[in-house]
Order: structure tokens, then C-alpha cells, then sequence
């Protein structure tokens, strides 16, 4: 039987980038918080130190730093009509384990959404008619708009030193930055990062083509910052090594760089690592969280009882906790009721390859360093003319020119031998990739739900995930990939190689770790699992961060959102749940 | 592990004590305050917690290994318990050990204990340092054994070490200077014992009076000199650079490393601005004594190898030109720190990583990694000779015979 | 060809990956270099000789030297492998590996029972029966012209093993071979930088701060490791 613990004021499942930004503002509410990690603590030293860091096969290859699915996992299938699998080992998406989460080993690429993003359903409905969106399309609003994030996402970015140039300062358009971005009230507190030559070269090439680059927003520090919170980052040095990796130096924002240094010394928070939550405890009426029950690294069960209850896990998994915890309705596609699993959604990714004949040094490069335009994202074009709805950025990004896994080949290249040895030669310092990075709406078919066959080491069924790609998002990504060909055409290389991203979704190769929903948020419970504070509508004492809760994807890298939903929510725990505990939103 | 790492971690597991530093402790100058208050504030300035408190031990109870060059010598418990502690000690009791180094039984106290400095204090501080001990927690904890070779086991010696090297008296100012000089000095020369490891000792372990401040060991560390040197002293730093230094732990000339490291975090760091800048304005005061030999020069062949693994493993913070990051990491360039007159602390920095103090002004607590490991004797003597002479610096080489010692000495410790 | 006398550093690599570097090391050693030389050199980990035998020509194929650079063999892949498939990843440590084990399509990824290093193990043997089978002689014994065709046979699938997809084990036999080639040296293959020296890769650096904007110049300092300049 579990070991019953002495109540905490609040609970927290994980100890990623949004259970720090609630310690960190929790406590200094005066509520003693304590964050239970399924993974280990880590810290820039001694885990992420310069002098190990950089090894590309114990971390990008071999996946040093990612949850092990040997503990976790879920079960995949592209269509209701077919048996799920298990991913026996991770590829298409990377979550992460150990304190920091997945913040830990991001590339750092940190956007806001489009104002537009919040409101597709109705934004669509308005601008291209309700027939525009296809039947078993089941976006929605978000119940927050994108000015009520402003204030939140502009915290976010000072928490993470973001550097960058700024579009639009309120309302004003800026010279260099995106145009299309939403108003922000400030610029951003970093000037942009150096630029590698691959994305001078797009700039140029992408300004030819009519198009309007930019300097992509980077959570690399392009010089030593001091944060809201007091915390000193250092500054990037383009070593190459962000995603999948530690930063050596402190010039990557996560939850490390950014607030342990401060949260990590308070009384009223505390942390206990190899300690995976299993249940959501709820009292007989059903309505209330009382804690949660956990494993610790020796097997035995405790349950931690708790005022407040938030889940901070990755995406999917809150949602496999809520299932396993019977809160709120399971989602049923057939029936089509319920929410609980509901617009899971992902990203649609593609490729030109560009291969030139100068030496490009593609190793100097950081996670975010990069140049895109915007031109093609959200509803920033006229999408009257096709037959799709969302879009995505497309960039030159230069993150690294790791030599296992980041080389390009061009169109033809044989996949052994000495001919692939010899364009591996002659191609790995000339050549670069754009990249598009396009939305993936929800829908009826797209979802998560309890897998009937297989369990995890703890005798829960595993979650299992039906997910394909539709026509809307093929169209769309070739749409984005076509005009990534224009500008690789315009940067005048040797040859380029457009890689359209084809056929069914693959759980196999790595495209993102952008997954989301599940949980999503809205302004009604019959869609929406948590209201438009991340509180869920069935246990107003239990809150869901993270991805988890978008209704949908846009075209952008969520972690941005992802911090200013946790501002946000954070704000609404403080100024109004603890004054007067309860549901925030009436139905 | 260094000291310097251990506080590190335990800043980061969340180090109760740190509550502390978020109130401004009050001062002497401030009328009003009573004598508890103003005992604990120079208790702290005194730094007595570094040496009262073991690893993980109860606050002020003693037991903690001090190494001499003569052995190992344990600290003793000075919380109120009446039968382990210092209850039953009067407040004259506590001044005749500070001021003569003996305590309460008529025995000699080692000079471990710093009295030859702590002589210095008046006795009205004494006597708020008594109130404010009075009200620590009573821990009843036995003081340890010494680890000491015959004939040091016998006290009575230290009658003649006295006599030869002790001058008692309460500090006296000068007239001559000013204000803040003569606070400055007090402090210095007094609770903050700074010449303990500032100055170079004799065999007997006595300072040398006339060497003071121009450098010396302390622990496994070389304490740089500071007298007004540009190259290895604080010549190169205004007041202000002094006082940023010890109320944060670092400035944009240097981090604090090793047991300074300690020092700002458990002492310096409370102290008020205008303390510091006295401290400030004595230390500048401090004149150059001696030659400015260097020691041997150091050779191509190691140059160029110190700057390979420079350019190697070390770029990534001290940037390539050994400039650091401005309020990240320390530069190394032009640094007296780099380019003190003994390379032990650099040595034992880069063997053994590094941890910039966590102070309440600036949290953070970057760290250095360790290269114990990464790189041999050759290669840490050959780096660590080329820091000290690339970029204008110029210092004494350093062979890998000197990693070897340095190594061993870190064993002993336990590091 | 004779396997060169490892070093004691690239045992200690070995060993380290099945057991964190410093319980072995303790710390502060006089020199961790002199420590290590005490230890005894290791042969093979995990592959039999005839395996080993195998992999050294399989991977040549895969990676051919030439005149001027070092293929895949004489960078050590096979070393590579042999490492890997007595740590972590041959044995699967951290995959899901519960049953049942129903066959899939392909957008579901790896279902074998087997581990990478059972793989391995039963591959090679039924690849060499095969060769037996087919030209009388192990696989090292072929000409260049048929070892290509066995692997192309198993690349698309067109050769059948009783135990293993071969097309699955086509992919991870690649996969590693190129992840040995370009991998940090002190895992055993990219020897001497063979790898990173045919592309041009400068290996782990920390700062390019300076060099980032010199456009389309070459850079110059000489490649390195996570252990130094000379790799392993």
C-alpha cells in the first residue's frame, strides 16, 4: 500500500521548463511546492560540461538525454482500422527525462503564435466561409487570445534572454524583424545572433524572391544576460551542439540557465527525482484532487497529498495520466463525445536540400540561429485560392554540422559505398537545408486513448496514438516546400534537392517533438478539457500545462506558447484560484 | 570535492541558510542596534562559521579538520552548551582567547585560531560577540582529538611560539589617515584575519610581518597579493572593484575561486558597502614589498602546447583572446589572480573545476567543469604556464611535477 | 590484418560505457593516462572472430578506403560495432521490449523480439551460410563484386534470413557503420579522425565566435576530440 506523505500546498508531476516557472512563481506566492521528477537532477555542470557534451552518439544518436521507453512508451497505428504498436525505442519525437525536461536539450528556436492562431475556427469561418473547413476538421478556438498572452509571452522572452530583431512593436512595423508577428509591447531583450553564412545567403536569396526574412528569435543569448530573475546567462559561442544536448556555457535558456539558481535555494520548494506519478487522487465526490500516488526509484509507493494538483509532464503524457486517473471524459471517436485525448495534433516538416560551391562551415552554428520568412504561416497569405487551411515558416536554419546526423547528399547520391563516400566529402562543408515547418490542424481521427494490449512497467495500459496526416496538411507542407524551392533556386547552388515530406505519418524517423493536445483548452467543456486558465473544468483543483493543451498546431515551435500559457495560468492560480478557490470559469 | 564545490551543491539543493542573506545585517554605524545584532555581524565578519562548522555539521559546533603544514588540528564547539561548548565562558574569558590565545582552563589555544589577528579586537566588539554566541542553538558535541606528531601535542610550546611571534594589543588607529583607512584596517587586520593566507608564514607558521599581504598559502591554494602590483596585485582594481568583488564574488576582473570562494560566501557577502569600501581603501593602501622576479620563464615548446589545449578546452568561456565574458566568466587576461607569484590556485582550479560564489547580489553560481580527467600533468602544467604568459601576462612556469604535487595534496585532502 | 594493440585509454572507453568513468577512475589519479596502463588490454567485447571477420569486409564495402583516405575497416567501424553491441544499445537497455511481438508496417517502426547484438549474431551466421551455400566460402572470401551483391541482396530485401528481416538488418548494419566512422574516436572507429578528416570536420569546439563571420574561408585549427588531438 502507498505511504501516506505530509500535504504540500502544491504538487507538481515533473520538473520541466513549466513546473520551474510555477515553482519559481508559486513559492514566491508563499505556497510551499514540490516538484516529483520521473528522471534524474541534472545541471550544466558536471552533466552538460564543455568538456563531454559534445558527443554526438551518446546523445543525438544514442539518446543520452530522452525519457527511455523501456519505462514509458505508447503504442502507434495511423488509422482506427489497425493494430497499434509499440515504439519500442524512440524516433519521431524525442521527450525528454531529468529535471529540466525537454527545455534541457531544445535548439531554443522561440516564437510567439500569430494572433490569428487563437481564433482559426472562427477567423476561418469569418474570412473564407464555414464550408472552408472540412468535416472531420475539429479545430477550435483557444478561449485566450493572443493579447491576453502578450504580457505573458513577453515574460517569457525576458526569463530567456530571447534574441532576435522585433517585427512589430506595437502595431509599429520594424525594420528587419517579422511583419507579420502579432504587436509585441517591447523588442526583444537580446540584439540577434551572429550570422552564419548560409543564412546570409538565404536573406539574399529570399529577398529576390519578394519575400521578407528575418533573424529567427533565439533563446541563445547573443550576449551575457541577466534575467528577471537575477540569473547571470553567459553568452553563445556557435559551438553547434544545442538540440539533443546541455549547453556547456549557459547561453541556452532552460530551466537551469534560467531559474534553479534561485528556485533551488528556497525553503518552500523541494524536488524529488526518480519518481514517476502514476495516479491523480481524487476525493468521493470525483470533484476534488487530493494528491497524487507515486513510484520512487526503489519501487515503493507513496501518496502525496496536495492542495493544488498540475500536471507538467510532456504532452502526451498528462493526458495518459488523466486517462489513468478517470478525469473527465475519455474521448470517443466514433461516438464523437468526450474530450479527454481529443485534437492530439503534431507538425508536418520538409526539406530543400542547397548545395553550393563555397565552404559554408556548417559546424558554427546554434540551435536557433537561423533566417526565415513568415510570408506563408498562419493566415498570413490569402488561402482563398487553395484548398487547404494553416501554413508554417520556412528557414534557413544552420543548429549544427554534427557529421552523423547532420550532412546533406545530393538527389541521387548512392546510400553506400564509394560514391556515397565521396559526395559525403565533397558535400559536407557546401551544403545546407531549408527547412519548412508547417501546422497540423486536429481532427475526429487524430487522438489518444488507452491501449488495450500493452503496459508499462507498472501495469498501466500504455497510451496509444492514432495519428495520420491529411490531405489538408500534405497540400500544404508541398505548397510551403515548392516555395522553399524557389528561394534555394534563387541562392544559385550547384543543384538543390526538395524532400517533400510523403505518405503516412512514420513513428521511424525524427521529424519533431512538437506533439500536442489531448487536453486541449477552450471555452467549452464539451470540447475542452481545461478551461482557458489550463484548469480543468472537472477537478478545478487540477491544472494542465504544456502542449498538451493547444486544440491544434500552428506553424511555429510551440515552447514559446507553451511559456506564456504557464505565465498566464501561474497568474490566474495567484490573483484569483487562491483568493477564491474554485472554478474560474462559470458554464 | 573542494569545499568551494561542496557549497556549490548545496546551494543548488537548496541551502536553508541562504534565507539569511536576504536581510541586511545591521552594523556597527547603525545606533541602536543591540549588542546580539552587532555580535552577529562580526561573527560573521570574523568568518568564525567557516572553521566552527564541520561538513554538514550542526552550526558552531566545532569539528571541523583544519590542515596545518604540522597536522591535522580539529575546530572546537563554541555554542552555549555549558559542559562541550563555551557556556560557561565570561565575557573575559572570550576576550583573553582572542586577545592572548588562551582559553577558559588557562590552556593555549593553537594558532589555528586566529588570535594573532583577532588580538586586534576592541573589546566592546568582544563583548557583542559573547552576547550574540549566547544565543546560538546549545549543541553538546565533544571537541575532537588534534592530529598533531609529538612535541606539538604539548600546549606549553606555544608559550615560546607566543612570545616569539604574537603581538597583543587592541588595534590602534592612525592618525594619520582617514576614517574608512583606519575601519578598514581593523577589519582587515583583525576579525577578517585576510593575512592568515594573504601572507606569506615562517616555518613555525607564524606571517611574516614584513611580507604582509605580498602573498602566501592557505589550504591548497596560493592567496595572490594584495598590494598594488598591476601584474599580480590589486593594482589594476579601484575600491569599487574591491568591494564588488567581496559583496558578490566576482567583478569584471575576477571570480573568487577556491576558499575565497568561502570566504565571500560565508563572510564578505553580509558585509555593508561602507565596510567593504574601507577594506577597499586599506587594501590599496598596501605597499609593494620585495623584488619583482617571477621565477623561471616559460618555454616555447610548452607555450605551444598550453595553447592548443587553450584553444581546445578552454575557449568555449574564456573566449579565445582570454577575455572571459563580461560578468560570466572571469578573464584570465591580465588577471592577478592568473598571474600570482605561485600558480597553486590555477593548478588546483583546473584540476579540480570551479564554482563563482553564490552571493544574494548575484545567485547564480556558474561553475567550471573539472579536468582531472581530460588532461594529463604535461597538459594542465603547459596551459596553466601558458595563461600566465599569453595575451601580456607574464608569471613563473609551471612543470608537470607541480600538477603531480598538486594532485596528491588534493588526494590527502579528500578533494 | 593484425588488429592493433588497444590503447589503455580506448579500454577505459570501453569499459565506461557500461560503467560511469569515474568509479573507475577515482578522482585526482597522479595521471589518469598512467592508472589506465595498469589495466590490461581487452580483445573483442562482444563479436567471435569470424564475425569480426565478416564486419571487417562488410563494412570496407560499405565504406571503401582508397588511396587517399581510410575506409571504414581501417577506421575501426568494426571495433565500433563490437563496443556498442556489449553496452546499452546492443543489449536494447532501454527499449520497450515487452511482448506480444505482432508484425507491423513499417511506419510503426522496429518489433523484434531480438536485441541489435542477437541481431547481429544471427545475421551474420545465416549471411555466411548463404555465402556457403551459394559461392562456397565465407563472406570475407568473396570477391568485392559479390559482397556487394549480398549486401544489396539484403538491402532490398531479396535475400532471405530465417531469423531476421534482412532488410532491418541491412539498415542498423549501415547505420552503425557510418555512426562509427563519424563518431568521436573514443569509441573506437573514426580512427585517427579517418572520418571526420574526409569531410572536414574540425571535431568537438566550443567557440566559433570569431570564425563565424569570415565567410566562406576554410577553418584551421587541427581536429579534435572529446579526449584530446590525438582521439582515442
Amino acid at each position: 500500500m502507498a505511504t501516506r506523505l505530509k500535504e504540500v500546498d502544491v504538487v507538481l508531476v515533473g520538473f520541466g521548463l513549466t513546473a520551474s516557472i510555477l515553482a519559481q512563481e508559486l513559492t514566491d506566492a508563499g505556497l510551499q511546492v514540490l516538484a516529483l521528477e520521473r528522471g534524474g537532477f541534472r545541471d550544466t555542470v558536471p552533466d552538460f560540461s564543455t568538456t563531454t557534451i559534445q558527443d554526438e552518439l551518446k546523445y543525438a544518436v544514442r539518446h543520452g538525454l530522452f525519457e527511455e521507453p523501456e519505462r514509458e512508451t505508447l503504442t502507434f497505428r495511423n488509422s482506427m482500422d489497425q493494430c497499434a504498436l509499440p515504439m519500442r525505442h524512440l524516433g519521431s519525437f524525442l521527450p525528454a527525462s531529468g529535471a529540466g525536461g525537454a527545455a534541457v536539450h531544445w535548439n531554443g528556436q522561440h516564437w510567439r503564435f500569430l494572433p490569428d492562431d487563437f481564433v482559426i475556427r472562427s477567423h476561418t469561418e469569418q474570412r473564407y466561409g464555414k464550408k472552408f473547413i472540412p468535416e472531420n476538421m475539429t479545430i477550435q478556438d483557444w478561449g485566450v487570445t493572443y493579447a491576453d498572452l502578450e504580457p505573458y509571452y513577453d515574460k517569457f522572452d525576458y526569463l530567456n534572454g530571447v534574441s532576435g530583431q522585433a517585427g512589430n512593436i506595437q502595431g509599429v512595423i520594424q525594420q528587419g524583424g517579422n511583419p507579420f508577428e502579432g504587436a509585441r509591447q517591447r523588442g526583444y531583450p537580446n540584439p540577434p545572433l551572429k550570422r552564419s553564412y548560409p543564412t546570409v545567403l538565404f536573406e539574399k536569396a529570399a529577398k529576390e524572391a519578394g519575400f521578407k526574412p528575418f533573424p529567427c528569435p533565439a533563446s541563445n543569448t547573443s550576449r551575457p544576460y541577466k534575467n528577471i530573475y537575477g540569473v547571470q546567462m553567459g553568452e553563445c559561442t556557435y559551438c553547434g551542439f544545442c538540440e539533443w544536448f546541455g549547453c556547456g556555457n549557459y547561453s541556452k535558456a532552460s530551466p537551469q540557465t534560467t531559474i534553479f539558481p534561485v528556485l533551488l535555494k528556497k525553503d518552500s520548494f523541494s524536488y524529488r527525482t526518480q519518481c514517476e506519478v502514476t495516479r491523480i487522487n481524487l476525493d468521493s465526490t470525483g470533484k476534488r484532487a487530493t494528491g497524487v500516488n507515486y513510484v520512487d526509484a526503489q519501487g515503493r509507493e507513496f501518496e502525496q497529498p496536495a492542495q493544488i494538483v498540475i500536471t507538467c509532464a510532456f504532452a502526451q503524457h498528462n493526458v495518459h495520466l488523466l486517462l489513468l486517473s478517470k478525469i473527465g471524459k475519455p474521448y470517443d471517436p466514433v461516438a464523437n463525445t468526450g474530450v479527454v485525448g481529443r485534437n492530439y495534433a503534431y507538425q508536418i516538416t520538409s526539406a530543400v536540400d542547397v548545395f553550393l560551391d563555397e565552404i559554408l562551415n556548417p559546424f558554427m552554428g546554434a540551435g536557433a540561429l537561423g533566417q526565415a520568412i513568415d510570408d506563408f504561416n498562419g493566415d498570413n497569405f490569402d488561402h482563398a485560392p487553395y484548398d487547404f487551411i494553416g501554413g508554417g515558416y520556412i528557414a534557413l536554419w544552420t543548429t549544427g554540422g554534427r557529421p552523423i546526423l547532420q550532412h546533406q547528399l545530393p538527389e541521387g547520391t548512392p546510400k553506400w559505398g564509394a560514391g556515397w563516400k565521396k559526395a559525403l566529402q565533397e558535400n559536407y562543408l557546401k551544403s545546407c537545408s531549408i527547412a519548412t515547418h508547417g501546422s497540423v490542424m486536429s481532427y475526429r481521427d487524430s487522438y489518444l486513448d488507452l491501449d488495450p494490449t500493452w503496459k508499462d512497467i507498472y501495469g498501466n495500459p500504455l497510451l496509444r496514438l492514432t495519428f495520420d496526416y491529411h490531405k489538408n496538411e500534405h497540400d500544404m507542407s508541398n505548397f510551403l516546400t515548392d516555395k522553399a524551392a524557389v528561394i534555394a533556386k534563387a541562392m544559385n547552388p550547384r543543384s538543390f534537392h526538395p524532400k517533400p515530406r510523403k505518405g503516412h505519418y512514420s513513428i521511424v524517423p525524427y521529424q519533431t517533438t512538437h506533439n500536442t493536445g489531448g487536453a486541449a483548452m477552450g471555452d467549452d467543456p464539451r470540447t475542452s478539457v481545461v478551461n482557458r486558465y489550463l484548469q480543468s473544468w472537472d477537478v478545478p483543483n487540477l491544472f494542465v500545462m504544456g502542449s498538451s493543451v493547444f486544440p491544434q498546431n500552428a506553424g511555429y515551435n510551440p515552447t514559446g506558447t507553451i511559456g506564456a500559457l504557464t505565465y498566464w495560468a501561474v497568474d490566474a492560480i495567484k490573483n484569483q484560484y487562491l483568493k477564491n478557490p474554485g472554478p474560474l470559469v462559470q458554464v | 570535492m573542494y569545499r568551494t564545490i561542496f557549497i556549490g551543491m548545496t546551494g543548488l539543493l537548496g541551502f536553508a541558510a541562504m534565507a539569511a542573506a536576504t536581510t541586511p545585517l545591521p552594523t556597527q554605524s547603525q545606533p541602536g542596534h543591540s549588542a546580539i545584532q552587532r555580535g552577529l555581524y562580526l561573527v560573521k565578519a570574523g568568518d568564525c562559521a567557516a572553521c566552527h562548522t564541520a561538513d554538514g555539521g550542526k552550526p558552531f559546533a566545532g569539528g571541523r579538520a583544519v590542515p596545518t603544514p604540522f597536522g591535522v588540528i580539529y575546530s572546537t564547539n563554541i555554542t552555549p552548551d555549558k559542559d562541550t561548548g563555551i557556556g560557561k565562558w565570561t565575557e573575559a574569558g572570550l576576550y583573553r582567547a582572542m586577545h592572548s590565545g588562551i582559553d577558559r582552563q588557562g590552556n593555549h589555544l593553537y594558532p589555528a585560531f586566529p588570535y594573532p589577528w583577532y588580538t586586534k579586537v576592541t573589546p566592546g566588539d568582544v563583548r557583542a560577540i559573547h552576547a550574540y554566541l549566547g544565543t546560538l542553538t546549545a549543541v553538546r558535541q565533544v571537541d575532537r582529538k588534534n592530529k598533531l606528531p609529538w612535541p606539538l601535542t604539548m600546549r606549553s610550546g606555544l608559550a615560546v611560539w607566543n612570545k616569539m611571534y604574537l603581538k597583543q594589543g587592541t588595534f590602534a588607529g592612525n592618525a594619520n589617515k582617514s576614517a574608512p583607512w583606519n575601519r578598514g584596517a581593523y577589519l582587515v587586520n583583525g576579525l577578517g584575519h585576510c593575512g592568515a593566507c594573504h601572507t606569506k608564514k615562517n616555518f613555525a607558521g607564524a606571517v611574516k610581518t614584513d611580507q604582509a599581504f605580498q602573498g602566501g598559502m592557505g589550504e591548497n591554494a596560493f592567496a595572490p597579493s594584495l598590494a598594488g602590483d598591476m601584474r599580480d596585485g590589486l593594482g589594476g582594481w579601484t575600491v569599487a572593484d574591491i568591494v564588488e568583488y567581496l559583496k558578490t564574488g566576482s567583478n569584471d576582473k575576477s571570480s573568487a575561486a577556491g576558499p575565497m570562494a568561502e570566504v565571500v560566501h560565508d563572510s564578505t557577502q553580509y558585509l555593508t558597502d561602507a565596510d567593504l569600501t574601507a577594506i577597499g581603501t586599506y587594501l590599496k593602501d598596501v605597499p609593494r614589498i620585495g623584488s619583482k622576479a617571477n621565477g623561471n620563464e616559460a618555454g616555447n615548446n610548452q607555450m605551444t602546447q598550453g595553447a592548443a589545449v587553450y584553444a581546445d578546452d578552454c575557449t568555449g568561456c574564456h573566449m579565445d583572446g582570454g577575455q572571459g565574458m563580461a560578468h560570466v566568466f572571469p578573464p584570465l587576461k591580465g588577471s592577478a589572480a592568473i598571474q600570482a607569484k605561485k600558480p597553486d590556485t590555477i593548478i588546483n582550479v583546473v584540476l579540480g573545476g570551479a564554482a563563482i560564489p553564490v552571493t544574494t547580489t548575484k545567485p547564480t553560481g556558474l561553475k567550471m567543469p573539472n579536468f582531472h580527467d581530460k588532461l594529463d600533468n604535461a597538459q594542465v602544467a603547459a596551459v596553466v604556464t601558458y595563461i600566465r604568459n599569453a595575451w601580456g601576462n607574464r608569471a613563473s612556469s609551471v612543470s608537470a611535477g607541480d600538477v603531480a604535487d598538486m594532485r596528491k595534496q588534493m588526494r590527502q585532502k579528500g578533494d | 590484418m593484425a588488429n592493433p594493440p588497444i590503447s589503455r585509454r580506448r579500454f577505459l572507453q570501453a569499459a565506461a560505457l557500461a560503467v560511469p568513468a569515474a568509479s573507475l577512475l577515482g578522482c585526482h589519479s597522479d595521471d589518469s593516462r598512467k592508472i589506465l596502463a595498469a589495466a590490461n588490454a581487452p580483445g573483442p567485447l562482444y563479436l567471435s572472430e569470424g564475425e569480426r571477420h565478416f564486419l571487417d569486409a562488410a563494412v570496407e564495402r560499405l565504406i571503401p578506403g582508397d588511396a587517399k583516405h581510410p575506409g571504414a575497416r581501417e577506421a575501426g567501424v568494426t571495433t565500433f560495432i563490437d563496443r556498442q553491441l556489449s553496452g546499452p544499445y546492443g543489449m536494447a537497455e532501454t527499449w520497450y521490449m515487452q511482448g506480444p511481438w505482432p508484425t507491423g508496417d513499417e511506419e510503426q517502426g522496429w518489433q523484434s523480439k531480438l536485441t541489435p547484438a542477437q541481431m547481429y549474431r544471427a545475421a551474420i551466421r545465416d549471411i555466411q551460410s548463404h555465402c556457403q551455400q551459394k559461392y562456397g566460402k565465407h563472406y570475407e572470401a568473396l570477391s568485392t563484386d559479390q559482397q556487394d551483391d549480398v549486401l544489396h541482396g539484403l538491402e532490398q530485401g531479396h535475400l532471405d534470413l530465417p531469423d531476421t528481416s534482412a532488410k532491418q538488418f541491412f539498415q542498423m548494419l549501415l547505420h552503425n557503420t557510418q555512426e562509427g566512422f563519424l563518431a568521436d574516436p573514443m569509441y573506437g572507429g573514426n580512427r585517427d579522425f579517418a572520418g571526420w578528416k574526409l569531410i572536414g570536420f574540425p571535431g568537438p569546439r566550443y567557440n566559433y565566435v570569431a570564425e563565424i563571420e569570415q565567410y566562406g574561408k576554410p577553418y584551421t585549427l587541427p581536429t579534435v576530440g572529446l579526449n584530446g588531438r590525438t582521439g582515442a
